[in-house]
């Protein structure tokens, strides 16, 4: 079944990699993130990120674990999608980050039940924290 | 929960205290004098400890009747009673912490004093969890993980202190580091999200801040297992109660003039 999970995983990243057009299904519009790199290859984060940010959830929750480089808050804040009037877009919006690809391949997460699918601006939220640093640190062999 | 390999580069918790112990060895210059006392920072990426446990003492002789900072600072902290839980009836309202007037038959005596989940040692609400959401962590700070709370609330019938709440609406706008949603169980946290930030020296919670602004002082919040702690002196040199002391909780929450 893990195996089965997998190959479907592996295809759907090789369908929307894939540069010939497919005139049936058009490919979804991925939004860009607000860094030049995402903190782990691009290719590994469309198979596994809902590894990383399980791992880190059990971390955070029983363990008090709050590093930001596999940080949910930190995916949200880095993929955040702007509408016109320059306000984030929730979840709900199919302009979303998570939402424009989980549409597509029609997986329904229920992370956003609980959690903001939007940067919080309030006390408590790190308005320094930016993930270009996080990389930079990562990069340099320094601690997560 | 098996605890994680905390460390990225392969150290885990027990190695790095060690290489701090033999730094801190190595700054000493003679046996037993050492020039630097090890920090008891955890850095953001270590676990907590059960060397810590997280309580609070609280003055009902300085808490004032009618003031409800706590309550309202509360709200705010972790978004509570917005959106579409304004429509909830007010029984079932989320309430992390209220203001309970109790009031001597015999001789008139009346004392204010905020309740909250009082962080008990032995919390009944994670005896009877079936499975698992309700929990303490290794600091005694009792949590539910939402992740597998299936909102069943015997937690709520198990707790003296009527501390939880379910919440009863969908919501949305929740804030990034209080995340809550329908059909899930939630009390007061201790505000773990400040307490993580730095457990050397951690920010009040949003209650005992509240308190303070006021002028009131009636919160006092630290690490019941650090002697120095003001906590600690405060409950070394006054007398306390626990609410309920007769069912052997051992609550983390104590009071002074009950």
């Amino acid at each position: 079944m893990k195996y089965l999970h997998m190959m479907l995983v592996l295809l759907t990243v090789v369908l929307l990699g894939s540069t010939t057009a497919m005139a049936e299904v058009p490919s979804p519009k991925i939004p860009k993130g607000n860094a030049e790199q995402c903190v782990e290859p691009t290719q590994e984060m469309r198979v596994n990120h809902m590894e990383y940010i399980l791992h880190q959830r059990d971390e955070t929750v029983y363990w008090g674990v709050r590093t930001k480089k596999h940080s949910f808050k930190e995916c949200i804040n880095c993929h955040t999608v702007k509408d016109d009037a320059g306000k984030a877009v929730t979840f709900k919006d199919e302009r979303h980050f998570c939402n424009s690809c989980h549409t597509y391949t029609a997986v329904k997460i229920d992370c956003f039940e609980c959690h903001a699918s939007t940067p919080t601006a309030k006390s408590g939220a790190n308005p320094h924290s930016s993930i270009n640093s996080l990389i930079k640190m990562s990069a340099a062999g320094s601690k997560e | 929960m098996s605890k994680p390999e905390a460390a990225s580069n392969g150290m885990n918790r027990r190695k790095f205290l060690g290489a701090g112990a033999a730094t801190a060895a190595g700054l000493s210059v003679a046996p037993g004098i050492s020039l630097i006392s090890v920090a008891e920072a955890k850095p953001v990426d270590q676990t907590i400890s059960s060397d810590q446990r997280w309580g609070m003492l609280i003055d009902t002789n300085k808490c004032a009747k009618g003031c409800s900072a706590c309550v309202d600072a509360c709200n705010d902290e972790n978004g509570l009673n917005t959106g579409d839980e304004q429509r909830s009836r007010q029984e079932q309202k989320a309430q992390w912490i209220r203001k309970v007037d109790l009031r001597d038959k015999l001789t008139g005596h009346e004392v204010s004093l905020p309740l909250m989940c009082q962080h008990c040692e032995n919390p009944p609400c994670v005896d009877v969890c079936p499975t698992g959401a309700s929990f303490k962590r290794e600091d005694n700070v009792v949590l539910v993980d939402k992740h597998i709370c299936i909102g069943c609330r015997y937690c709520m019938m198990a707790c003296p202190y009527k501390a939880r709440s379910f919440i009863h609406e969908e919501l949305t706008n929740q804030l990034e580091y209080s995340p809550r949603g329908k059909g899930t169980v939630e009390s007061c946290t201790l505000c773990v999200h400040r307490i993580d930030e730095d457990t050397a020296n951690p920010r009040d919670p949003a209650c005992a801040e509240a308190c303070n602004a006021e002028g009131h002082k009636a919160m006092i919040f630290g690490d019941l297992k650090d002697a120095n702690s003001d906590v600690s002196k405060a409950l070394k040199q006054h007398s306390s109660k626990a609410i309920r002391e007769d069912l052997g909780l051992n609550p983390g929450i104590r009071y002074r003039g009950i």
